[in-house]
């Protein structure tokens, strides 16, 4: 059965189970609703739970390990003669998957039977003019094992969409009879719901922090086989960047690093300051009306999407730098460059920066200001040297929050600051960070098995673990901040 | 009648430090304090009693102009600080509040160290010539905040780290350091446990050697204990004004004697 018509049953028999338990009960009570334990419709939710949640956890984990589980099986079987190494494997395996494929699409489509499909090995030529007819094109040296191979994976396939289908219909069945059979006047259906809201929440959250172990795990494990490859003291001190098509490429990472540093410095170095002192206004002197209306404006800066900053810089900012500073100053003529992307960001920042400090100052108790105003401090005085003091680690962490952003901004760096890796102190020189070097490693002809591909985790990795220390402290920062008004 | 002349001359016997008349206060459009008079004496401690929201807090902010920093309050009449309009437009507010200190009803120490909440009205106003100077006037306000002994071996540990009853000395502390001549004190002790209540009530004692306090209070007792005047106030008037031992044991007006036999509150 297709996943949707069987997620379709699930949910049938689940809104079925609602009704007849909430019968059920209210007949054992004799069509007395307050004698019953629980409200009616916990009788009906307690039988949709039960039907719904241990089938449906059993499609989701299904779907997850099943292509796992197959291509294991059929690799395991593609004898040694036909496949030398992982890699030659792996390619084969992308073949299998072709075949098996264009085989199903034929037989959806009606040009193959399904015995015609199943009984079309061994006559290679017949195959590769079937599927051509569908528009799927082989290479020329697909072998009989592969074919075979492919037929094992569509039969895999469908034994194991025969099984799933069995067993999840038994199991949302199960879960029916179950509850309606427990529905009477003294089952606690009050209690069983709420025991199943929290399953459903606790496994809402766990597949959050699974998605984030399992991205972390792919990230490590790439990054592991590309030190296979490549030293990682030559990653890690290399001075140049200079991947090759052929070998011998050079991929240093200090080059990108420092762009990507630069380039974040500057942007706070422009949205700290202006955040800050906007929230100040914004916080401590502006009234209701103006914080009402300059509040919103400020953070529609942090609605607009990045790639149009990137726009900005390169249509604007950038040759408006080169015309008035760069070029009269002598600094090169370049419009690309880090005081471009810089600036862009910074400004991206500014609501980002403004509107956390806002949140900040506003948390520093009212009582501060009237104590420091109560000795005759001025207004200034007391932002000064009662409010900024005890909202600093908080500024901290916004900052720190803030920057993490910049190293991990790819799009106003491409149209800003250009592609070129260099070391460089000069401003207005094109420059470029870790993350359009990720992209540009991984965009057009790539193969997952070259060093030139896969140092893309390796800088994504690195770039994961400069973020994730800088939100770490910030996060660390902002709460030792908070329990100081405890 | 009689009586009254009585009060009156009384009150010609001491010094009049501050003098109100016809005070109004609107919050917004909430008429919060209506046409107050009162006089309060130098070196004498004065009470505001009465129930919640009656505009003890109100009339006191009024004093030394903290309702400035709130932007709905609108106050109108005639407040003199040594025969001086303290709400003259040449007056500096700022200046004024160096002269009418203020403690709060939370302790609201700076997340700074001992010595820095001391030393920050000083500073600001520049009233020391040098760290010795400066030393000597936060080592005579944490003296005068009976202070001294618990905090001079912590003079660099934050202030927030203290005890409730030692942070709310500080902050008296902190508003003496400024040499104020006039001490407000909004329900001072209400955050307070009885050991520190009775702390705050005796540096009260000590305090009008000096200074004219006017304190807020809950507790009748508290006034009773620590005030020579009582002001009780109602709905935003000032009802009755006059020497502590009569508000409390011969009230003229009926609504004072309700108060103060528990029957509003
Ligand atoms: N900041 C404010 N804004 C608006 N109304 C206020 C404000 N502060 C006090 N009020 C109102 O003024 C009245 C007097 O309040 P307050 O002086 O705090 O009373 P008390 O200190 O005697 O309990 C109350 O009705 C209160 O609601
Ligand atoms: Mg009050």
């Amino acid at each position: 059965m297709p996943l949707l018509w069987l997620v379709l049953t699930v949910l049938a028999l689940a809104a079925a189970g609602f009704f007849v338990a909430r019968q059920r009960a209210l007949a054992s009570a004799g069509g007395e609703a307050r004698k019953l334990h629980s409200l009616p419709s916990y009788y009906g939710f307690n039988a949709v739970i039960l039907t719904i949640a241990p089938a449906m956890a059993l499609i989701a984990i299904w779907a997850m390990a099943e292509p796992t589980l197959i291509e294991w099986r059929v690799s395991g079987a593609i004898p040694e003669s036909v496949a030398a190494d992982p890699g030659a494997r792996s390619l084969i395996m992308a073949d299998v998957r072709r075949i098996a494929e264009g085989l199903n699409t034929a037989v959806e489509q009606g040009a193959l039977t399904a015995e015609q499909a199943r009984d079309i090995g061994g006559n290679i030529a017949e195959v590769r003019a079937q599927l051509a007819e569908l528009g799927i094109l082989l290479g020329s040296d697909v072998q009989p094992e592969v074919l075979e191979a492919a037929q094992s994976y569509r039969a895999l396939g469908t034994t194991g969409n025969t099984a799933l289908t069995v067993l999840a219909l038994l199991l949302a069945i199960g879960g029916f009879a179950i509850a309606v059979m427990k529905s009477d006047s003294d089952f606690r259906a009050r209690n069983s719901v709420e025991r199943g809201v929290l399953t459903i929440l606790v496994a809402a959250a766990s597949i959050a922090i699974l998605t984030t172990v399992g991205i972390v795990l792919s990230m490590v494990f790439e990054t592991w086989s590309f030190f296979g490859m490549y030293s990682w003291t030559e990653f890690f001190f290399g001075l140049e960047w200079a991947p090759q098509f052929h070998g011998g490429s050079e991929l240093g990472l200090l080059p990108l690093l420092w762009g990507t540093l630069y380039i974040s410095f500057i942007a706070l170095l422009f949205s700290v300051p202006v955040g800050l002192f906007a929230a100040i206004y914004l916080a401590e002197y502006a009234g209701r009306k103006t914080r009402a209306i300059a509040k919103p404006m400020i953070e529609i800066l942090a609605g607009i999407p990045t790639i149009v900053y990137g726009l900005f810089a390169l249509i604007t900012v950038g040759p408006l730098l080169r015309d008035y500073f760069a070029e009269p100053l002598g600094f090169g003529t370049s419009a690309s460059s880090v005081m471009t992307a810089g600036l862009v960001m910074g400004i991206m920042l500014i609501p980002f920066v403004s509107s956390l400090s806002d949140d900040i100052i506003g948390a520093v108790p009212q009582s501060l200001r009237d104590g420091s105003l109560g000795v005759g401090a001025t207004k200034s005085e007391t932002i000064k040297k009662v409010v900024l003091p005890a909202a600093l680690p908080g500024i901290v962490g916004a900052v720190l929050l803030a920057a993490s952003r910049a190293i991990g901004e790819t799009m106003i760096v491409v149209l800003g600051a250009g592609a070129s890796a260099q070391l460089d102190l000069n401003p207005f020189e094109a420059m470029t960070t870790v993350t359009v070097k990720i992209v540009g490693q991984l965009t057009g002809d790539t193969d997952f098995s070259s060093a030139e591909t896969l140092v893309a985790f390796a800088l994504g990795f690195t770039l994961f673990v400069i973020t994730l220390g800088l939100n770490v402290l910030a996060l660390y920062i902002v709460r030792r901040y908070r329990e100081q008004y405890e | 009648m009689k009586d009254e002349r009585l009060t009156e001359r009384s009150v010609d016997m001491k010094d009049i430090k501050i003098a109100a008349r016809g005070v109004q206060v609107y919050y917004g459009d909430t008429h919060a304090i209506k046409d107050v008079d009162v006089e309060i004496q130098d070196k004498t401690v004065t009470a505001f009693i009465g129930p919640s929201g009656c505009g003890k807090s109100t009339f006191l902010r009024c004093l030394n102009r903290m309702n400035d920093t709130i932007d709905s309050a609108r106050v109108e009449g005639d407040i003199r600080l040594d025969g001086e309009d303290i709400y003259d437009p040449r007056v500096d507010p700022v200046q004024l509040r160096a002269r009418v200190g203020m403690v709060f009803q939370k302790p609201n120490p700076f997340p700074k160290s001992i010595y820095d909440n001391v030393a920050y009205g000083p500073k600001i106003h520049g009233m020391a010539r040098n760290k010795a100077d400066l030393d000597d006037i936060v080592e005579r306000a944490l003296r005068r905040a009976a202070l001294w002994d618990e905090a001079k071996d912590r003079l660099q540990a934050p202030g927030t780290g203290l005890s409730g009853g030692q942070q709310q000395r500080l902050c008296i502390a902190r508003a003496v350091a400024t040499e104020p001549e006039v001490l407000l004190m909004d329900e001072p002790c209400s955050a307070l446990d009885p050991i520190a209540t009775d702390q705050v009530e005796n540096l009260i004692h000590e305090l009008r050697q000096n200074y004219s306090v006017v304190i807020v209070t809950h507790s009748m007792q508290q006034a009773a204990r620590v005030s020579q005047k009582t002001a009780f106030f109602h709905l935003g008037h000032l009802v009755e004004y006059g020497e502590t031992g009569q508000i409390f044991t011969n009230p003229r007006d009926t609504r004072t004697e309700s108060y103060i036999t528990g029957r509003i509150g």
